[in-house]
């Protein structure tokens, strides 16, 4: 259990822990808090997959989530825009602000909080609409776009963002299915920044990609962040040592240790988390 | 030796075969544990055995019993006095069938004398002879094939390979029945309808707006000249399947949506089964439904809002039709949402959609061509639906898109062409095969497209 202290403070242990006491060491304070977790389970039935987790989410912040397999990392995510509202089994307790404002308070309503906070999946998964009305999806159903010529814009400003135009501007009406992997998931993204949103949430976005595409995504990610808040899930070491500015340590449902990345990578203070990162578990 | 006590022996015999061919397979290399010094396990040398204990035996068996009257016959027939034999082929036949009815102790009509006493004596004499025959014969063979097989199971016989092969060869057979019958039926219909196109034109028949399949029974008579212009009826089955459509597609649909997108997991476990029940409701269930309940109100509710209402309505019909196939148009369509990938789902929910938004811009297009399938597949089989119509669309081949009027279909049609006693060669009961082609043809089309449109779909997300 983490209480109110153990929250504000930094945890200093002089001395590695090895046990998994439910304490989070480390540092779960950001320095430019936007969306923060406090004492957050989550029940799948009687499933406890998340217990008692506190985490601060900081703005121009890449925040990386990482853990061995089904340690609840991808539940956390969804926790942050309530995508687990659409599981019928799962059950939120705790406190999750935006921006000051309890996201899971009575007057907030779900679909506009997705709006603010985008999510980008393991898997690309466009629609089988053309490229264009992939992007122009959400600016549409929020209805961004005064006409044509300012949804035009959106639409080419985000696949710009995305890295993407150059590829495609010339097939703009050829379904976005036609594309390679890494086109594909860069589209999800185009689609996500397509609504302007203020968090990013991305589920192990480079798992099905190739070095190269990865690669692109990863510079990607180093700009959007200079306007984003992002979360990112992932299994690779390498890729949230490049990308993040912190890393969060999951285990089982808890989270074990939170700090700045090199200081996670170079001197890790929980025994798991060192395990892990030096590849001993997951 | 009755039939059955027979068929039970060689059972036994093959079952006994079984444990000897095992038997004799593991005590070949030493017992238990040894298996693996065996090509196949040994229960494959057991089936081995069994199989030559029981095929052979069984077609003999078969064999036997297919000639066995027509042998038995000639005999009796042979023995029948001079007199009897040069009968004309036509009051033999009635005679031997006499024999074989008094045999078999029925009441027969004419008089039982002295030489039919005897023939059907006889007969039944060769009858029990020939069992007694077949008995003997196929238990040998089963014996003489077993025991050759029994002696044949070496270590390394490929037992395995063998028994799937006659396994092969069986599930063959049994996939080709309903191949067979298909072309069967398919050329039987083809023929009759090439010989009603040699009476009456098939330009007629398919142009033609006036359907009256009268024929003349003598030449002379008035009214002679039935006509067959097939148009009223495939009109008529077109507007009932069009308001059978009307009725099935938006139900069924948003039955399809609701259950795949908005139930919760309880109802959808209740709903589901209570449309497949729906679903299993024999058609003619239906039919009395529709004939009894709906055609009166939907008469009443017309004359009530001023229309003149046949007693049978194209209206009731295609009403109650289209109520028979919401659960095909919704389990297909419920299929065609759930083989959206939830990725798309959650894509559309992560961007901040409502459900609705979700359902009509992102699933249903994706869903879209596997529910045009299904409708297909919904629309060939209203057209094919017989008893409904038969019960409550009426007779008369009215040339009619007025949903009060009584009108017919090409299923109704074929159904009174047939219906009581006929000549079969009269152009009015080849008129029913020609019928039978023509519905045929289409439902055949539209299953190919809407199966070829429900696959094509499927193939996409995989
Ligand atoms: N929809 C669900 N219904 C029930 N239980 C679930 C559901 N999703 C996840 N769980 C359970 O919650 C726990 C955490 O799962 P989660 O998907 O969050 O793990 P993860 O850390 O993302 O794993 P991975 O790295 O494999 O993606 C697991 O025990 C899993 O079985
Ligand atoms: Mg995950």
């Amino acid at each position: 259990m983490v209480t109110s202290e153990g929250m504000s403070t930094v945890t200093e242990i002089p001395e590695r822990r090895t046990e998994l006491t439910g304490e989070t060491v480390g540092n779960i304070r950001s320095d430019h808090p936007f969306m923060v977790a406090e004492d957050v389970n989550v029940y799948y039935g009687d499933n406890h997959a998340i217990q008692h987790v506190s985490l601060e989410i900081g703005k121009k912040e890449v925040i990386a989530l990482i853990g061995p397999s089904g340690c609840g990392k991808s539940t956390f995510l969804r926790c942050l825009n309530r995508m687990n509202d659409t599981i019928e089994t799962a059950r939120v307790t705790g406190n999750i602000t935006l921006d000051g404002k309890d996201i899971y308070r009575k007057e907030q309503d779900p679909v506009a909080l997705r709006a603010r906070v985008g999510m980008v999946f393991q898997k690309p998964n466009p629609f089988p609409k053309s490229i264009y009305d992939n992007v122009a999806y959400g600016p549409r159903i929020h209805g961004l776009a005064a006409d044509r010529a300012e949804l035009d814009n959106i639409v080419h400003s985000s696949l710009e963002r995305a890295g993407l135009i150059n590829e495609v501007k010339d097939r703009l009406d050829e379904p976005g299915t036609s594309l390679s992997g890494g086109q594909q998931q860069r589209l999800c993204i185009a689609r996500t920044i397509a609504v302007n949103p203020e968090v990013i949430l991305m589920d192990e976005p480079c798992s099905a990609l190739d070095p190269l595409a990865t690669a692109r995504i990863e510079d990607l990610m180093d700009e959007l962040c200079e306007d984003y808040a992002i979360v990112i899930v992932t299994h690779s070491m390498q890729q949230a040592a490049r990308v993040s500015k912190r890393v969060a340590y999951f285990h089982l449902g808890l989270l074990v240790e939170v700090d700045e990345t090199d200081k996670i990578f170079t001197n890790p203070r929980h025994k798991l988390t060192e395990d892990y990162i030096t590849g001993r578990i997951g | 030796m009755q039939a059955t006590t027979l068929i039970l022996l060689l059972g036994l015999m093959a079952v006994t075969a079984f444990y000897l061919g095992r038997g004799r397979s593991l005590s070949l290399v030493g017992g238990h544990g040894h298996g693996l010094a065996l090509h196949s396990l040994p229960g494959y040398y057991g089936y081995y055995v069994a199989i030559w204990v029981a095929l052979p035996a069984l077609g003999l068996f078969l064999l036997w019993v297919l000639l066995e009257p027509r042998i038995v016959v000639a005999l009796v027939v042979n023995g029948l006095p001079e007199a009897y034999q040069s009968l004309p082929a036509g009051e033999l036949n009635l005679l031997v069938n006499n024999i074989q009815n008094f045999a078999a102790g029925d009441v027969i009509s004419v008089e039982v004398d002295r030489v039919l006493q005897d023939a059907a004596a006889q007969f039944n004499d060769y009858l029990a002879n020939s069992r007694q025959i077949l008995a003997v014969l196929a238990l040998g063979l089963a014996g003489l094939a077993g025991s050759l097989a029994w002696r044949r199971i070496h270590p390394d016989l490929r037992a395995r390979n063998r028994v799937e092969r006659v396994i092969r060869w069986f599930l063959i057979a049994a996939s080709s029945i309903a191949i067979f019958s298909t072309i069967g039926i398919v050329l039987s219909v083809l023929f009759e309808a090439i010989r009603f196109f040699q009476k009456v034109p098939v330009t007629e028949f398919m142009f033609g707006l006036n359907w009256s399949p009268q024929t003349a029974i003598r030449a002379d008579q008035v009214g002679s000249s039935g006509s067959f212009g097939a148009v009223p009826l495939f009109a008529g089955t077109l507007l009932i399947t069009a308001i059978a459509m009307v009725v099935a597609v938006p139900v069924g649909l948003m039955t399809a949506i609701y259950l795949a997108e908005y139930s919760s997991t309880r109802v959808r476990g209740i709903a589901k089964p209570l449309l497949e029940i729906l679903a299993g409701i024999p058609t003619v269930v239906y039919g009395f439904f529709a004939a009894l309940t709906v055609a009166p109100w939907v008469r009443r509710a017309g004359e009530a809002a001023g229309f003149e209402v046949a007693s049978e309505s194209a209206l009731a019909a295609g009403l109650v039709m289209g109520i028979m196939i919401i659960p095909l148009v919704s389990s297909l369509s419920d299929d065609a949402i759930n083989a959206v990938p939830s990725a798309m789902r959650d894509g559309a929910l992560g961007l901040g959609s409502t459900r609705s938004e979700t359902m009509t811009k992102v699933i249903l297009p994706a869903a879209l061509p596997g529910i045009v399938g299904g409708i297909l597949l919904a629309v060939s089989r209203a057209i094919g639906e017989t008893m409904i119509v038969v019960m409550a669309a009426g007779l008369a081949a009215n040339l009619t898109a007025n949903p009060f009027a009584a009108v017919t279909t090409v299923t109704v049609q074929i159904v009174t062409l047939l219906v009581g006693d006929q000549e079969f060669d009269s152009a009015k009961t080849l008129a029913a095969f020609a019928l039978g082609l023509m519905l045929f043809v289409v439902t055949l089309f539209l299953n190919i497209i809407g199966l070829s449109v429900v696959r094509k779909y499927r193939e996409q997300y995989d």
